[in-house]
């Protein structure tokens, strides 16, 4: 079980890590606009079908 | 015979907010949506198909984007988009001013040498699509590096090389695919609540990372306490324990000891109080424990309470920062550039608005708006201030007038004084009106708050007798028990029942088309009895449509129209504008001596021979003319709205128009009907169009021409009856009725948000989001009712188990976590 003093350190180590990314990415801003890339992987397509919404807004409006 | 001058209606909205369906008639604009003039042949093809364009402007600009081969936008977007129609070239050359470094210090930030960077509102944004376009456009550009668009508050944010391509060409090429934008300047509030919510984001990410790991060590300790541990291993995860708390307790928990610090110095208790005791006591002691080895240890429950309260605040406070985002938006109705004269009256300079000083001499051309609060020194005009009272109709005003910033010059062009400017204007006092209007929370979420606090009090005061009666019969397990009741009975529950389920509410609107200002609108609209509408621009779609023309016989149509439009040119009326895009690509007629009269017609002369245009009114005061009977006939006694030509002796043509009925408005009314709500229709408009718009939608209650002011006493008739009334306008028109009404909900987009007095504004023209926003509104009410229910339950039922010893501090964390999370969970479900 002595190796428990070896893996709590790594993830220790792992923690420190994944803190400090965390941190980055909320001091550049990643979590600033949490709506936009849900549209934006959508459309960067070439093409892409109309998503079903479109036309049943459509049709209502 | 009806007035064709019926209002002064939202000419300077209509270019962004008129949305209808994407999927457009044969005959309407495919860029825009807006009818093709009868006469006019404009094609683009795109994936080839020739598509109709209403207008040389939408053509511009859908070749534009076919040209930088974003042609992709049409088949992604969900609106249609801002008609083409109004660019004109004088923007763009003012555009130019930005260039100007002097100019350019208030919204440009120098990063380095060449590079730069600007932060622009975007203008006529009507779903995800426009920003897509705009984003790849804008990246597109030679010399810009970077482009980043805020979804949520429609705001781009550019950096660019300086050398490379100037602020004013960004500008402009933003213009030509049919947008607008202005760089602003992120005033130091929206900075400050940015750098909040990173902080509080960034607190919630250390609380919860660490709290896993130190869970992750608990459960192993929970494990060895059951099946035997050896004592190296024991003390090694204790220690462990604490230091990996320790983050939690010096970074993510110090927001409530800084507010409990703050509470105790005003001698008051609020929630932080019994929250930063828990949290205090429980880690002091666990300290303690784990550096004598003896005791035992609550880093677990220390660190899951931090992340769960954490959480809790991130999604109140990110819910209250939305609604900030739309007061800004008053602020842009101010102009960012203003003709500046030198005091001699000779020279003329373009200068940024907000540079003016008082005693400044200011050009204010017909269509602006006025820059700042000050006194007209030459000219005569009529301004729109509907923006600032409601007033909507143009009011005239003379030398020594006194003008407010915000309004609209109308007719003639005006040199004014610059009396007060920035903080001191009368915009400047209704934008803190607003804001403090929604800071104010609604009154179940107070009532909340009132009890949240006297309930702590009175929860501090049964700790206190629970660990004194624990150490007098059991001094081993005092501290234990009563650690169990601080935790078990933290009021969190009661206090998130309310804003969680607005909040989610509020989102779950939004999505449907209705920004909602007040929260407190969706509890008096649970309660609405009655419902009334305006009808121009409401139940209609407030966009006038050439219907008919009657000509005398020796004139044809496309002469009547030659005329009518050349002398509507001149005019700003949305009749007018009708009559000019009608006469399209007819050429046009050299006119001279032009003399408008406001609120009436127009004169002119063409080729020595006067015409005259305007309503049935002012042909009778100008000219000898009479309309004949048999026209009168003609067009039948429903009073259409109509304009008339007329040369000095007799009448050439008459011009009829109609207001489409929106296709969705019976669909609406009999919904709310069948929620037992009262509909009634109150317009400015005469009978019988009142009449057959009420028939049509099936309203029983209808009361024609009306003016505001009768409107207004109206609904305080039916509140007097003890009504709660729901008013349904136009927005700009409306605002004295809007504001009378318990609850009121604005046609028009975001952009024109903070320009009326509603609550609510319909961003998506589709009435019947207002029948599912009441079905919504019931439905929170039911929610916030259910969670404070839940709420007391929970802190009743579980103090007293604390305080008889049976829940263990662990457990009281997570029943605390527990009950806190019921709330939330059942608050989402009214996303759903």
């Amino acid at each position: 079980m002595e190796i428990i003093y070896l893996l709590i350190p790594i993830s220790l180590v792992l923690l420190g890590v994944i803190v400090w990314i965390l941190l980055w990415a909320v001091k550049d801003g990643q979590y600033d606009d949490l709506e936009g890339p849900a549209h934006r992987i959508l459309m960067d397509e070439d093409r892409v079908v109309e998503p079903q919404k479109n036309s049943r807004r459509g049709d209502a409006g | 015979m009806k007035s064709a001058i019926a209002k002064r209606d939202v000419h300077q909205d209509s270019v962004e907010t008129d949305v209808v369906s994407v999927v457009t008639d044969s005959r309407d604009c495919f860029h825009c949506g807006l009818p093709v003039p009868s006469d006019l042949d404009l094609y683009v093809n795109i994936d080839g198909v020739d598509q109709p364009m209403c207008c040389h402007g939408c053509q511009a600009v859908v070749e534009a984007i076919i040209a930088s081969g974003h042609e992709n936008f049409y088949r992604v977007r969900t609106e249609v988009s801002p008609t083409g129609q109004g660019l004109v070239p004088e923007f763009l050359q003012a555009t130019e001013v930005y260039d100007v470094p002097e100019i350019q210090g208030q919204f440009v930030h120098s990063l380095g040498a060449d590079m730069r960077e600007a932060s622009l509102i975007l203008e006529g944004i009507t779903c995800a699509a426009c920003i897509w376009l705009n984003e790849q456009y804008i990246a597109g550009l030679p010399g810009v590096t970077d482009v980043r668009v805020n979804y949520a508050t429609q705001r781009a944010l550019v950096r660019w090389d300086e050398t490379r391509i100037k602020l004013s060409k960004i500008l402009q090429s933003i213009q030509k695919i049919g947008y607008r934008a202005l760089p602003y300047n992120p005033d130091q509030q929206q900075e400050l609540h940015r750098q909040q919510r990173r902080l509080q984001l960034r607190r919630l990410a250390v609380a919860g990372l660490f709290g896993m790991q130190v869970m992750m060590i608990s459960i192993s300790l929970y494990a060895g306490a059951w099946s035997g541990m050896e004592a190296s291993f024991e003390e090694f995860f204790r220690w462990l324990s604490l230091g990996l708390t320790l983050p939690v307790m010096l970074y993510s928990a110090t927001p409530f000891f800084i507010s409990a610090g703050r509470d105790l110095a005003r001698r008051q208790v609020g929630m932080d109080v019994p929250v930063s005791l828990a949290i205090g006591i429980a880690f002091a002691s666990s300290a303690w424990a784990t550096i004598n080895g003896q005791g035992e240890i609550y880093f677990d429950s220390v660190v899951m309470f931090v992340f769960f309260l954490s959480a809790s605040r991130y999604f109140e406070n990110m819910a209250r920062q939305r609604c900030a985002a739309s007061v800004e938006q008053l602020a842009q109705s101010l102009p960012v550039v203003t003709t500046l004269l030198a005091t001699d009256g000779g020279t003329e300079e373009s200068v940024a608005a907000a540079t003016l000083a008082i005693g400044d001499r200011v050009l204010v051309r017909p269509g602006e708006t006025v820059p700042a609060d000050g006194e007209i020194i030459a000219g005569f005009s009529a301004l729109d201030e509907s923006l600032l009272n409601g007033e909507s109709i143009p009011l005239d005003k003379n030398v020594g007038d006194r003008l407010l910033g915000g309004s609209i010059n109308v007719t003639n062009p005006l040199q004014m004084e610059v009396k007060s400017v920035g903080a001191d204007t009368v915009m400047a006092e209704i934008q803190r009106t607003i804001e403090r209007a929604q800071a104010e929370k609604p009154p179940l979420a107070r009532l909340a708050d009132r009890v949240a606090a006297r309930f702590i009090s009175f929860v501090l005061l049964i700790v206190v007798s629970v660990a004194v009666f624990w150490w007098q019969h059991d001094a081993e397990r005092w501290f234990e028990i009563a650690l169990a009741v601080l935790i078990v009975s933290c009021p969190c529950a009661l206090s998130l029942a309310t804003p969680t389920a607005i909040s989610a509410s509020l989102g779950r609107l939004q999505s449907a088309g209705l920004l909602v200002k007040r929260g407190s609108a969706l509890e008096s609209l649970n309660r609405v009895t009655h419902v009334v509408f305006d009808k121009t621009g409401t139940l209609t779609r407030g966009r006038p449509r050439l219907e008919r023309v009657i000509c005398s016989q020796e004139y044809d149509r496309g002469q009547c129209l030659q005329i009518a439009a050349a002398l509507e040119q001149h005019s700003e009326h949305p009749l007018a504008r009708v009559l000019v895009q009608e006469a399209g690509m007819l050429e046009k007629r050299k006119l001279a001596q032009v003399t408008s009269t406001a609120g009436g017609g127009i004169c002119a002369s063409i080729d020595d021979e006067d015409y005259f245009i305007g309503n049935a009114n002012y042909i009778a005061s100008h000219s000898s003319a009479e309309i004949p009977a048999q026209w009168l006939e003609e067009i039948g006694a429903d009073a259409v709205t109509t304009v008339v030509l007329a040369r000095a002796d007799r009448v050439v043509a008459m011009f009829t128009f109609v207001d489409e009925l929106r296709e969705d408005a019976k669909t609406l009314i009999t919904h709310l009907q069948s929620l037992g709500k009262s509909v009634i229709l109150m317009t400015g408009d005469g009978d019988a169009a009142a009449r057959q718009v009420a028939e049509l939608t099936g309203i029983p209650d209808y009361r024609a021409q009306m003016s505001p002011h009768s409107k207004m006493e109206a609904v305080q008739a039916l509140q007097q009856e003890s009504a709660v009334v729901l008013m349904v306008g136009d927005g700009v028109n409306d605002a004295p009725v809007l504001s009378t009404a318990d609850v009121s909900i604005a046609m028009g987009g975001a952009s024109s948000l903070a320009k009326t007095s509603a609550d609510i504004v319909l961003t998506a023209n589709h009435l019947p989001a207002i029948a599912q926003a009441m079905v919504v509104a019931a439905r929170t009410q039911r929610n916030i009712y259910q969670n404070m229910g839940w709420a007391l339950m929970y802190n009743f039922g579980a103090i007293p188990a604390a305080a008889m010893g049976l829940i263990a501090p662990w457990l009281a964390a997570i029943g605390m976590s527990v009950s806190s999370l019921l709330v939330v969970l059942n608050a989402l479900r009214l996303t759903r």
